[in-house]
């Protein structure tokens, strides 16, 4: 006898349905297999990069990139005499299961050092399980700043090397004065953004001259947003859109844009988060002049970089595959951290912590990229234009390369702290003018 | 300097020697001509640097002799003025013949300016485009038009400007782009693009606007008068004004007309300017309206003033009219997407009674069809869709009628068991596609009629693809009701979901209709998915996000109602996007479902509840 159900139970069903999904989503399925560890000789490298979920789209191809360059120190030797084994974990895009794979990659598996996370939550949920068990970990991705670790190293841009100097050039070079601040909503955009809009109004731009709009994840429905950002830029100033918005939600959003006939030379869009990878599944005509901010660019004529690209498409065995900035990235940190390793002749942690400050390596752009007493690293800025072909124009390069600072000048709490892992301030928030080291706690509560 | 030198002169002995003594020479020659004293020790030093860099690449005694020649030669070049040749040392291209060396001067030739496009700078390209511009020559505007849309390159061999055209699997076909004779197929390495920027790509839209402004073909002329609205540039205008006298085309006159009216407001004697705000009365184009902002600032004269408040006024009207029909568009077109979400629940949770926790998945299983239809149909993109629909229909029937006589039979009657198993089905679903094509979004192309959008007053556009999908959802609504409510199929649910002991002693074949029903419901959600992946990214995790909306939208318009269905997901897609503008995304989405929580404790029976025994259940 079927019956229609009345509400009461149908409902908390499916709210428990709900529930469950949001919790068991995380273990619907596991990791690609960890490389056979017979043989006990062997250095580990944890790779916790999403595999599934929003993020994949962006974070596959670092886990790829990890497991090339490994295979590539391999064939070389490996490092102090043993070889690397890989040891690859999917937290799929689940904030609160990074942290769970990151413990398991340090306590179960026991890996020298991690290179993963892209999302900044991503990077906080691991954080505090990277500092209790003194783990090491190098995140590859553009991020708000205001954090440094002892126990990380910052290879992605920090906001004055990426954010500030696209806003320079969007304000000197295409004499923008209105501005919109679009971003996904968590904690890389909100910091960004807050502190991209103190350095716009100490650059004299008034409040009703900055739009700030949020969305979640994975956003789709952009029709109204769009319709706001070309209503706010039609009002006879030139604009331009400062995006931050991360994961597949940039797809339907340049769609629109391109749907509404909104060009690059109307309201041009300096994306933050989006570079060749995340390009290569649009068809890119009509998001041909809009910019973004990279320090790498897959166009960047060297050799060094093409070397890098040929190397790319025989691992990945496909000559279509594009490179992007967090790739150079996570080639700059697996670099230094080589060099620590043999430089320091361990695998030790505050050894290797020891032994990586001051070291340098060759970057993809033709510089140098060293690694600062902060734990992040210099590095050139590149502007580029979105091509037909999913590629970049580089319209603009910093002459040199730019040191990443950890804690912003623009906003009130950072602007006296700067961070130094060296002897004698060994601090990551030290206040400058109360020549005090504020501790972990106080960072929690900034 | 002496890397450049060496690549340009690809390492020739002699002629490296030659070269590098030559520009040091005339460097000094230089200083002394601004009467700078010339300091010995950096001139001997960069002697040094010359010969030393020659000694590497050739053997000693033949270097030296190449330096001597180089003396010799500077020697007699040195009373020559030096300064453009300074001006050459510093760019990138020294070029050290003194006779062709000069500056590039104003009467340089089409040809000339044409090879200036293949610099990096985009400055020196900027410029050049704009000569090639003003040059008047027939074939400027090809080549501009090429430039604008990136199909201009270059032969990196010797930087001749060139069309390609793609030619074998991974070749390109040449022609000049100057003389159009053929220059064979080349690797894709050997041409390399010559790009553009955004401010280029400005210029390079007004100088094609200005020379087809007086094309022979109206829809050009209307593009290019559209380009030129709220253009101040004086030599534009006057062009304009010449152009406005001959015209014919009505469209072409009215933007003409608005082009020059936004010039006018700046005429210094009110007649004018008055003429120029009756023009520009109601006028939705944007810089309309800002031009008129900007003389209500600055105008004095009183009945001007009052005019120009007026046209704005009348502009106001209207964009506050767009934008109510743009926000009811906005919301209809989300609540179709919602509705399109929801209806194929609507038939397996409000007829059947089933929780369908799969739901999502079986949309995402449409969506995926379609990109397997289009994979299948390569080139055929605009016609795919039109495939995609019915074998979307059909594969996720397929997957519904035997989710159906796999589990769900076994289950009725026991929602909380049912709830646990759909919910298992649904992973299996995702991990299915995980394994079997890419745990990465994949990318459905959308067909050409589904891009850009309906222009329907220079301030309002509807885009097509929105457009299309209200339409869509509209007519499925439509069939789904014709099946329910005019097939013999359609008899046999309703009578089953009423009373099934009932229509069994009828004859109907109660097992086969709840598959059938069942098949009907998750084919609908494949349908659904076709229309999402125009919209949304294809994705094994896509359907997630439809699920809790889709319950949503059936409890909220009344279980077991269609037409609850409908106005419910048009209710909530209009209702979301009226607080969108004020509340943001994520808060509006908040709101929207407090506001069902509270409904649904007021009337726990949706919108439309059904009556009668059916109900009383």
């Amino acid at each position: 006898m079927i019956s229609i159900p009345s509400f009461k139970p149908l409902l908390l069903s499916a709210g428990i349905a709900l529930g469950l999904t949001a919790s068991l989503s995380g273990f619907a399925e596991d990791a690609a297999p960890a490389v056979d560890p017979a043989d006990d000789e062997t250095i580990k490298v944890g790779v916790l990069h999403s595999l599934s979920g929003t993020m994949a789209i962006s974070e596959t191809t670092l886990k790829d990139t990890v497991l090339m360059l490994i295979e590539e120190q391999n064939e070389k030797g490996g490092v102090l005499g043993k070889k690397l084994e890989a040891v690859v974990v999917d937290p799929a895009s689940d904030w609160p299961l990074f942290a769970e794979k990151a413990r398991e990659l340090l306590q179960k598996d026991k890996v020298a050092a991690v290179f993963g996370c892209w999302t900044s939550v991503s990077r906080k949920s691991v954080l505090p399980v990277f500092e209790e068990l003194n783990g090491l970990l190098f995140y590859p991705v553009q991020y708000e700043g205001e954090e440094s670790s002892k126990n990380v190293f910052y290879t992605g841009a920090a906001p004055n090397q990426q954010a500030i100097p696209a806003v320079d050039y969007l304000k000197d070079e295409l004499g923008v004065e209105r501005w919109v601040l679009a971003g996904t909503d968590y904690v890389y955009p909100r910091t960004t953004n807050k502190i991209l809009e103190a350095y716009l109004k100490q650059n004299g731009v008034a409040e009703e001259d900055i739009m700030i709009n949020y969305t979640p994840f994975g956003h789709s429905d952009w029709q109204s947003i769009v319709a706001d950002i070309k209503k706010f830029g039609s009002e006879g100033k030139k604009t331009a859109v400062v995006s931050t918005i991360n994961g597949d939600a940039n797809v339907p959003f340049y769609k629109e844009l391109g749907n509404q006939g909104i060009s690059a030379e109307d309201i041009p869009v300096i994306a933050f988060s989006v570079g060749e990878e995340e390009l290569s599944g649009i068809d890119t005509g009509p998001l041909v002049g809009h910019l973004a901010a990279w320090n790498y660019f897959m166009s960047v004529p060297t050799d060094e970089n093409d070397a890098f690209i040929e190397t790319w498409h025989g691992f990945i065995d496909d000559s279509n595959r594009v490179t992007n900035d967090p790739m150079e990235a996570h080639k700059i940190g697996f670099d230094l951290w080589v060099q620590a390793v043999e430089k320091a002749g361990t695998t030790d942690t505050d050894a290797v912590e020891n032994a990586i400050i001051g070291l340098t390596t060759s970057n993809l752009s033709g510089g140098t990229a060293k690694m600062l007493p902060n734990h992040h690293i210099t590095k050139p800025v590149l502007i580029g234009e979105i091509q037909d072909d999913g590629q970049f124009a580089i319209v603009y390069q910093t002459e040199e390369a730019v040191p990443g600072d950890a804690w912003s000048d623009y906003l009130e709490g950072s602007k006296d702290l700067i961070a130094d892992w060296t002897d004698p301030i060994n601090c990551g928030n030290y206040n400058t003018k109360t020549k005090k080291c504020l501790g972990s706690e106080q960072a929690a509560k900034e | 300097m002496s890397p450049m030198s060496r690549f340009v002169f690809g390492g020739s002995g002699p002629a490296l020697a030659m070269a590098l003594g030559f520009l040091l020479l005339l460097m000094t020659a230089t200083g002394a001509a601004d009467n700078q004293p010339i300091d010995p020790a950096s001139g001997s030093a960069a002697k040094l640097t010359a010969s030393s860099v020659a000694e590497s690449s050739m053997p000693g005694p033949v270097a030296d002799a190449g330096a001597d020649v180089a003396n010799d030669i500077a020697a007699s070049a040195a009373p020559e003025p030096a300064k453009n040749l300074m001006a050459e040392a510093e760019a990138s291209e020294p070029d050290l013949d003194p006779e062709t060396g000069s500056e590039p001067d104003l009467t340089a030739t089409f040809d000339e300016r044409v090879s200036e496009l293949t610099e990096t700078s985009f400055k020196v390209k900027e410029a050049a485009a704009q000569a090639i511009a003003d040059s008047g020559d027939a074939r400027a505007i090809p080549l501009l038009k090429a430039l604008l849309a990136g199909d201009l390159y270059y032969r990196t061999a010797d930087d001749r400007v060139v069309y390609v055209a793609p030619a074998g699997s991974r070749g390109w076909a040449l022609t000049d782009a100057l003389s159009g004779e053929a220059l064979g197929e080349v690797g894709r390495r050997d041409v390399r693009k010559i790009t553009v920027n955004n401010r280029m790509r400005g210029a390079l839209r007004t100088a094609i606007a200005a020379l087809t402004l007086a094309s022979p073909d109206p829809a050009l002329r209307l593009r290019a008068a559209r380009e030129m609205v709220g253009s101040d540039d004086p030599s534009v205008i006057s062009a304009v004004r010449g152009q406005l006298a001959a015209e014919d085309d009505r469209q072409v006159t009215e933007v003409l007309a608005l082009v020059v009216a936004i010039a006018d407001l700046k005429q210094p004697d009110s007649d004018s300017r008055l003429a120029a705000i009756e023009v520009l009365h109601g006028n939705l184009y944007p810089q309309a309206r800002n031009a008129l902002n900007a003389l209500l600032e600055s105008e004095q004269d009183p009945e001007v003033l009052a005019a120009t408040k007026a046209a704005l006024d009348a502009i106001d009207r209207k964009r506050q009219l767009n934008s109510s029909i743009e926000t009811l568009f906005f919301g209809l077109s989300l609540g179709s997407v919602l509705v399109l979400a929801a209806i194929g629940l609507a038939i397996t949770f409000g007829v059947m009674g089933v929780i369908n926790m799969a739901h999502g998945e079986l949309i995402m299983i449409g969506a995926y069809t379609t990109y397997l239809v289009q994979q299948a149909m390569p080139g055929l993109t605009d016609w795919s869709l039109l495939v995609a629909v019915p074998a979307a229909f059909l594969v996720s029937g397929a997957f519904g009628v035997a989710i159906e006589r796999t589990v769900i039979r076994f289950l009725y009657g026991r929602p909380l068991e049912t709830l646990l198993a759909t919910f298992g089905i649904s992973l299996i679903l995702q991990q299915l596609v995980r394994t079997t094509i890419s745990a990465q979004n994949v990318v459905v192309q959308n067909p050409s009629w589904m891009s850009g959008s309906l222009q329907l007053n220079p301030g309002l556009a509807l885009t097509y693809n929105r457009l299309y999908i209200l339409l869509f959802a509209l007519i499925v609504f439509a069939l789904l009701l014709l099946v329910l409510k005019r097939t013999a199929l359609g008899l046999q649910v309703r009578a089953v979901s009423q009373n099934r002991a009932m229509a069994r002693a009828m004859g109907v074949h109660s097992a086969r209709v709840d598959a059938l029903t069942f098949g009907l419901g998750a084919g609908i959600a494949g349908v659904a998915g076709v229309a999402l992946s125009q919209l949304t990214n294809v994705g094994p995790n896509m359907g997630q996000a439809y699920i809790i909306d889709s319950f949503m939208v059936v409890v909220f318009g009344g279980v077991g109602n269609l037409w609850g269905t409908l106005v419910a997901g048009m209710t909530l897609g209009v209702a979301n996007k009226l607080m969108e503008p004020w509340a943001g995304a994520v808060l509006a989405k908040i709101l929207v479902l407090v506001f069902i929580i509270l409904f649904i404790q007021k009337r726990p029976r949706g919108l439309f509840p059904q009556r009668g025994r059916a109900a009383a259940d």
